[in-house]
């Protein structure tokens, strides 16, 4: 029996435990698998591909966008399928805007934080041997995989002025009601079912393996961050997506069988669809960057080779952004007339959020004070995460006074802001947790020159892309415009040369995959050194197919962030 | 101006800094001296009154030539009510309530480059005196209550220094307009607007976007321009309703601190008081279809007199003036077509609502 944390290793790699790396077949292994990291693996390289198709949009919408007039427009509508008239044209502008949304969100962010590296490393991170219904996370990706499908195919149906689903990911009716004819507003309806029904799978089978099989000694409160923050992201995925498929159903019987739930001629109110769905929205943002939170806690803990700061603070201020996001979302709905009461409640609960939003910062930061810090490429994706989420912090307080939000509201300011949030926030720190990862799940260490070449071109690109849509925004152009007036031609062209940057940056990404699995250096079980103390760092890389079938034990002694401790036989 | 206008907006922030201390301490009080602070606007209805419409008529006359709607647009002063060419910050506000939101605004953005710029300069200071070369042995320190404490009150303070200020403005957002402020009714159309006036005998103006010749032929904007314009008198308040016929729309006027979702089934409103006349530019701005980039807003403000030679060219007829309501006889309402700028759009040339008998 293994009784040091070297033996434990050396037992897993001497493949003592006969089972343990037993690999089912190619399809067997892919196609119906339960085991948690392949799973993970399969999320990972299914939000690479999405992330591929939803920045390719973004693309073509800068290149767009990069002077005035329509000048490509015309040319996707014909590629679609559809004819070339100025509509049809405009209508493509439309789909890409909402194709782009829905993508990025339920397609690329989501699956890749909480499909991804939720499944890769919450598991090893509480000392489990897998999650708790291995089946059911099978399920879930592929209810993911069919509602990416489900909206790509509605891209080539009917959608009214044009093929394809042009209402915006938010759906508002009566835009899609009786403003989309034809099928492909219902193809993506259902496409968000079935990525919905997916998530709500995984929240439960997450709150059930972190409730239920933590290693013995794991306390929630000895939990690490990332997985505290996975647990939070299950509650508010498990809470607002069934109202988002409630509301979505509305659309649905709505659309085709009669019903006037969101139509006034019979009774309903299109502001009914707003407040659904803005109900899920809202805490669909912080799923989408509480996993970042969470990966950014470790990554910095891990290369100032100190523990976190204020472990407790952080973890709690991760419940309490949960808590609040709940009760905030008619700040998306500033313009719709709503009361003076009303609008001033949610100007002052959503400014409540930037006090634990704040706490999360200055505890990174202090984390980094008096620490060792090693600049790796996760870290540095990690220091320009939380520098650059703080300025799209910032801008959501300025966003939270209604009475400012009346100039702003839907233009390009709103763009920039959730963009600095969420393509900065929560893309830098997929970045961040997946160069800190990598050589984990893969055994292959990446190039950290090219890493960190991908992170400077990123981050200049992203800046140069985002920072002058501010600018945009308080001049007041709206959001989701083809065309503008000449007077928002000069940032729009810095703008489109920002995506240029930002493009090549990610050739630096894909060459940097390759040269791992053709040239990379194995890498070792803990590659990073002594900063880094999680359970997955105990085992090989990548870890054994199957892991810990003897379970490690926490001893009471240990920190959160101590956890090198020696497993004992269970 | 600017820098006054900074200054400002800097120093209601720091004033109501200074009074969230006091809330926060227990000082009773300080929600009352915002409430107070609202502009108080004189009505300038007797004008309207005191107009003889037929007066009106022949002054418009003799400003515009003879015959009926002959009105010529006013010539929108450059950089005013618009964009301008790479402009960093908001528009130029031309109303009392776009006044009050902008120093506001100017206040945030001080907030919001002070914190990012502290937050840089700790990433700085970290980076230079902690990295492994300079600071090889790591602290273990993991916890200090009062630095905690200090880093959840101070942002909950400067939060709350935000908040008295900006319930201010809503409050003066949401007063009402007095009862014989003139009614406006925007109404979204997929995709143009109409403009109803029923003050004013109850005519509706459309208003499409003009093509980039068309606008440039006038002199306007490209993507701004309207061949009709919702035509308001400057000074006085205007009661605005927005609503649609077929999907959201949402009308906004950046340079009047103005936005209200146009929503149908539903009737909103909110007083506009614009400071002088002029043109001021806006656009749609809730995702309404294929064309909602092409349904822009265009208000022209214009004295009172020449507001009501406006309406009476229109065949409308002026509030006040009982006995002329024969003014608003079918025959004699718009005589504008209903037309888009794009020939064959989708809901062009339908006619929006019937003119009222």
């Amino acid at each position: 029996m293994a009784t040091t944390a070297d033996s434990f290793q050396a037992h897993t790699e001497d493949h003592a435990h006969h089972d343990a790396d037993h690999k089912p077949g190619f399809f067997a292994r892919w196609f119906m698998s339960t085991n948690h990291k392949d799973i993970g693996t399969l999320y990972l390289i299914f939000a690479i591909i999405a992330g591929i198709v939803g920045g390719a949009i973004s693309g073509i919408m800068r290149m767009e966008l990069a002077e005035p007039g329509i000048q490509h427009l015309q040319f996707w509508a014909e590629f679609m399928g559809g004819t070339s008239d100025f509509d049809t044209a405009l209508h493509m502008w439309n789909v890409f805007i909402t194709a782009h949304g829905l993508i990025m969100v339920f397609f690329m962010v989501m699956p890749a934080m909480i499909g991804g590296f939720g499944n890769w490393f919450v598991p090893l991170m509480i000392g489990a041997p897998d999650m708790a219904f291995p089946r059911m996370n099978n399920v879930s990706f592929w209810l993911t995989v069919a509602g990416f499908v489900s909206l790509l195919f509605s891209l080539f149906v009917p959608g009214g002025t044009g093929p394809g689903a042009g209402t915006g990911w938010t759906v508002y009716a009566p835009l899609s009601t009786t403003g989309s004819q034809g099928p492909a507003v219902d193809f993506a309806i259902f496409s968000l079912h079935l990525a919905g029904a997916g998530s709500i799978l995984g929240a439960t089978n997450f709150i059930t393996t972190i409730f239920n099989m933590r290693a013995p000694g794991m306390t929630l409160h000895k939990m690490p961050l990332f997985v505290w923050s996975v647990l939070v992201t299950a509650f508010l995925l498990l809470l607002a997506l069934p109202v988002l498929a409630a509301a979505i159903t509305m659309l649905i019987t709505d659309r085709n069988f009669g019903t006037t739930f969101f139509d006034p001629a019979g009774g309903g109110d299109p502001i009914l669809y707003q407040h659904l769905f803005w109900f899920f929205g809202h805490p669909e943002v912080y799923i989408m960057i509480l996993p970042g939170f969470g990966m950014v806690s470790q990554i910095v803990s891990t290369f100032s080779r100190k523990p976190v700061f204020g472990y407790l603070g952080m973890a709690y201020a991760m419940v309490a952004i949960g808590v609040v996001g709940f009760v905030v979302w008619a700040h998306h709905m500033y313009t719709v007339g709503l009361d003076v009461n009303t609008k001033m409640y949610f100007t002052a609960a959503t400014m409540v959020i930037a006090v634990p939003t704040g706490v999360k910062i200055f505890s990174w930061i202090a984390t980094m004070w008096g620490g060792s810090i090693e600049f790796k490429s996760p870290m540095v994706w990690a220091i320009g995460m939380i520098f650059l989420f703080t300025v799209g912090g910032v801008t959501g307080v300025y966003l939270a006074n209604g009475g400012i939000d009346d100039v702003v509201h839907d233009t390009y300011f709103v763009v920039a802001h959730f963009h600095y949030v969420l393509s900065m926030g929560a893309v830098f720190s997929l970045f961040a947790g997946f160069y800190y990862w990598f050589p984990k799940m893969s055994g292959k260490m990446h190039s950290e020159l090219l890493a960190h070449l991908h992170f400077w071109g990123f981050f200049i690109g992203v800046n140069v892309i985002f920072f002058p849509q501010h600018f945009l925004g308080l001049q007041g152009m709206p959001r989701r415009y083809p065309d503008y007036a000449d007077a928002y031609t000069y940032w729009n062209e810095v703008s489109s040369f920002g995506y240029i940057i930002m493009a090549g940056s990610m050739i630096f990404f894909f060459a940097n995959l390759v040269y791992a699995f053709v040239a990379g250096r194995k890498a070792e079980d803990n590659y990073w050194g002594e900063g880094a103390t999680t359970l997955e760092w105990t085992l090989s890389s990548p870890p054994p197919f199957h892991q810990f079938s003897q379970l490690p034990v926490i001893e009471d002694h240990h920190t959160a962030h101590d956890h090198m401790s020696e497993p004992k036989p269970a | 101006m600017k820098i006054l206008g900074s200054l400002n907006g800097f120093h209601r922030i720091v004033a109501s800094l200074a009074m969230a201390a006091m809330l926060a301490f227990g000082a009773q009080g300080a929600m009352a001296q915002e409430a107070a602070e609202t502009p108080a606007e004189t009505p300038a209805a007797e004008q309207v009154e005191a107009l003889d419409p037929a007066d009106a008529a022949e002054a418009s006359s003799e400003d515009v030539g003879p015959g009926a709607g002959a009105y010529t647009p006013m010539q929108p002063t450059p950089g005013k009510g618009m964009p301008v060419d790479g402009g960093l910050d908001v528009q130029q506000q031309y109303s009392p309530i776009g006044h009050q939101a902008n120093s506001l605004h100017i206040g945030l953005v001080w907030v919001m480059a002070i914190i990012s710029a502290f937050v840089l300069a700790l990433f700085i200071w970290v980076i230079l005196k902690y990295n492994r070369r300079a600071n090889p042995v790591p602290s273990k320190t993991s916890h200090n209550t009062l630095i905690e404490v200090i880093w959840t009150v101070v942002p909950a303070l400067v939060l709350l220094g935000i908040a008295v200020p900006s319930i201010g403005l809503l409050s003066a957002q949401y007063k009402s307009p007095p009862k014989d402020a003139i009614t406006v009714k925007a109404i979204g159309y997929q995709w143009y607007w109409g403009y109803a006036y029923p003050d004013n005998g109850d005519f509706e103006v459309v208003s499409n976007m003009l093509t980039k010749e068309e606008a440039d032929a006038r002199g306007e904007p490209h993507q701004l321009a309207v061949d009709n314009r919702m035509v308001v008198p400057a000074g006085v308040p205007i009661r605005l309703q927005t609503t649609a016929a077929d999907v959201i729309h949402s009308f906004a006027v950046p340079s009047l601190w103005f936005k209200l979702d146009a929503v149908p089934g539903r009737l909103n409103e909110k007083m506009l008081f614009i400071d002088e006349p002029g043109v001021y530019y806006g656009q749609c701005s809730e995702l309404c279809g294929a064309r909602h980039g092409y349904m822009p807003i265009a208000i022209e403000a214009l004295p009172m007199d020449q507001y009501n030679a406006w309406v009476l060219a229109q065949g409308g007829s002026i509030a006040g003036a009982e006995e002329e309501g024969a003014e608003a006889e079918p025959a004699a309402a718009p005589a504008q077509e209903p037309e888009s700028a794009e020939p064959g759009a989708p809901g062009a040339g339908a006619a929006p609502v019937a003119p009222t008998a």
